[in-house]
């Protein structure tokens, strides 16, 4: 990959930089931001009467099984981006669902506890990327990343197959040149690379002031664990779990199918940190006792963002999704789909200098980078009760109570799910969490717990 | 496979003209008719598929359900709420002009059928 450095994009802030009939539009990456961008950059211009020509420059065929078509991650759309979705008039399709989630359950070493979704209703989707699982039937599944990028696709965008090589200035615009064709020209490049790219390192080099996020290695896996076993040990929960084990922030088991995906989350994961969790009595005591983790699983270690990427816009290009920003850890589709949805507005309505992204779609991503620094905080607390078995306590028995009775505040076991689903913004979580009800009732609770008589397990 | 929402059975209803309500609702599998009251029996105002929407008049006034939702066939419909619809808006109001766009041509629908009442009732 090379990019013309000698002629860097230099920050216009005249009002001459907008689309117009006919403009070009390039979108680096066809995931979800890429998909929703376009979808969304089509769907304004239409409403406004302008016509557009938009490409999808995509490495990754979704339809075949296997890490090349999958874009690596737990795969759940989280409630609010469902809500958003349906608001849109974007149904997720019964065969992309593969389980439509209620409920989740938080195993900890002292007890697990369910929380049930408000009103009873499958609110979170759990789905395949790309088409399922290496080994799985590709007819089976059909990938999110796919159906979203058809979409797009519906909404008159083109998808160029292949992996962009270079991008270069042509006249101050930006020129794409992809691996079997004559070089493109654009008026709007929106790079949608997502953080496993090394294309990465070609915007930072362009000179215009762009730094990639900050990032750690992860993992997941995809076990396969048979229809029967997934409805009866898992069901249509999702699985968290809340374990002393250093450096495991966070662990999620999610039931699709025939399948459950693993996803580890915290510093740098590695493969004895992956074994310490398996050998954890709270996953052993979830799986069928005859089971088996196979080293031919389907497996990854995407890495995920930890800080925001600086300043990801210039004249003519915008960086939207993980390459941009995303929420720490959480709903990282549901903050492709605000950035992108926040880009494709401001490319429309505003215009494409950097002036004008740094106007009307930083703010965007300045609120959820602000928010993140909140995040840290409340995941700083979980680690501090994931370490100390009073505190897990105090969480399960609350969360526990709170469920049991019908009607009144449920104060843990909304906090909980909107933490660990990313349904809302960490603010909110934070500004509940310590309000002096939730902490009296937190160390009652903790207090109560200690009592001998009062350990249990469910 | 796997659908998103709340079941509901052929005729189950949904939402009950008359009822107070603080949720909008969008289909997500099948169908669901819209009826109202009319000299004891049933008409059917509209029939409604995948991805239509339904109740969103409670989101702007606070008056009682204008019509009952009634399932044709099995469907999944998804619920929002509406405090933290309005708040999605606020956030991004463009969020809205789906509901702006269906509303406007449901009154130009009401004008057309108006327009053809009016013509009917000279003709006479
Ligand atoms: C372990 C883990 C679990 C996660 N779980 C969840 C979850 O459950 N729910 C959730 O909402 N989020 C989750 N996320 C986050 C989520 O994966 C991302 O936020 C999301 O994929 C971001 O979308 P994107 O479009 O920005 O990037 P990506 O999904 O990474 O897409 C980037 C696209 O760009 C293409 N591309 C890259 N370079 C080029 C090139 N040079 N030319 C052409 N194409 C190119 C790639 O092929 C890819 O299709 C998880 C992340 C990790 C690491």
């Amino acid at each position: 990959m090379t990019v013309d450095q000698a002629n860097p994009a230099q920050e216009n802030h005249s009002p001459g930089l907008r689309l117009d009939d006919g403009s070009r539009v390039a979108v680096i990456g066809g995931g979800p931001a890429g998909s929703f961008f376009s979808y969304f950059l089509l769907q304004f211009a239409k409403r406004l009467g302008v016509e557009l020509c938009v490409d999808i420059h995509e490495a990754r065929n979704f339809a075949i099984p296997g890490p090349g078509g999958c874009n690596m991650c737990g795969g759940i759309v989280s409630e609010s981006l469902v809500q958003n979705l349906a608001a849109e008039g974007i149904v997720l399709p019964a065969n992309v669902v593969q389980r439509g989630i209620d409920s989740y359950v938080l195993h900890t070493d002292v007890a697990s506890v369910r929380i049930e979704t408000p009103l009873h209703e499958k609110r979170i989707a759990a789905v395949y990327r790309g088409a399922g699982p290496r080994g799985s039937k590709p007819t089976e599944w059909r990938s999110f990343d796919g159906y979203l990028q058809e979409l797009a696709v519906g909404e008159g965008a083109h998808v160029v197959r292949g992996r962009v090589e270079s991008v270069s200035l042509d006249g101050g615009r930006p020129q794409i040149k992809a691996p079997n064709g004559a070089p493109l020209t654009y008026d709007l490049v929106a790079v949608a690379v997502g953080v496993n790219s090394s294309t990465l390192k070609v915007f930072e080099g362009f000179g215009i002031g762009y730094a990639a996020p900050q990032t750690t290695k992860t993992y997941i896996c995809e076990f396969f664990v048979g229809r029967d076993a997934v409805e009866k040990r898992l069901g249509s929960s999702m699985h968290l779990f809340l374990l002393d084990i250093p450096r495991l922030e966070f662990a999620a088991l999610v039931p699709k199918g025939d399948y459950a995906t693993l996803c580890l989350m915290g510093e740098e994961i590695d493969k004895p940190l992956v074994q310490a969790f398996m050998d954890s009595p709270e996953v052993k005591r979830l799986l069928p006792a005859e089971w088996n983790a196979s080293p031919d699983f389907c497996h990854c270690s995407p890495r995920i963002n930890i800080l925001s990427a600086v300043r990801p816009f210039a004249d003519r290009m915008v960086f939207i999704g993980d390459c941009g920003t995303t929420k720490l850890y959480k709903d990282g589709i549901g903050t492709a789909y605000r950035t992108a949805k926040a880009a494709a507005k401001t490319a429309l309505l505003e215009g494409i200098s950097a002036n004008d992204f740094r106007r009307h779609f930083w703010p965007t991503c300045r609120s959820i980078a602000r928010d993140n620094q909140i995040g840290k905080l409340i995941f700083a607390v979980t680690r501090q009760v994931q370490r100390r078995r009073f505190a897990r306590r105090g969480v399960v028995r609350m969360a526990a109570q709170e469920q049991e009775k019908t009607g009144g505040r449920r104060r843990m076991s909304t906090v909980l799910w909107d933490t660990f689903t990313g349904s809302a913004p960490y603010r909110d979580v934070f500004l509940r969490v310590s309000h002096p009800a939730f902490v009296a009732h937190f160390v009652r609770n903790a207090l109560a717990g200690s009592r001998p008589k009062e350990i249990q397990s469910s | 496979m796997s659908e998103l929402g709340k079941p509901f059975r052929d005729g189950e209803v949904i939402v009950q003209q008359g009822d107070t309500g603080d949720c909008m609702y969008v289909v997500q599998k099948g169908k669901v008719e819209v009826l109202t009251a009319k000299g004891g029996a049933d008409l059917r105002l509209a029939v409604l598929g995948e991805g239509d929407f339904f109740g969103e008049m409670a989101l702007f006034e606070r008056e009682v359900r204008s019509a009952t939702v009634r399932a044709l066939g099995d469907v999944w419909v998804l619920t929002l709420e509406k405090k933290s619809f309005l708040r999605k808006v606020q956030e991004d109001p463009s969020l809205a002009f789906r509901i702006l766009e269906k509303m406007s041509h449901r009154i130009r629908e009401l004008d057309i059928a108006l327009e053809e009442a009016a013509a009917r009732r000279s003709a006479r």
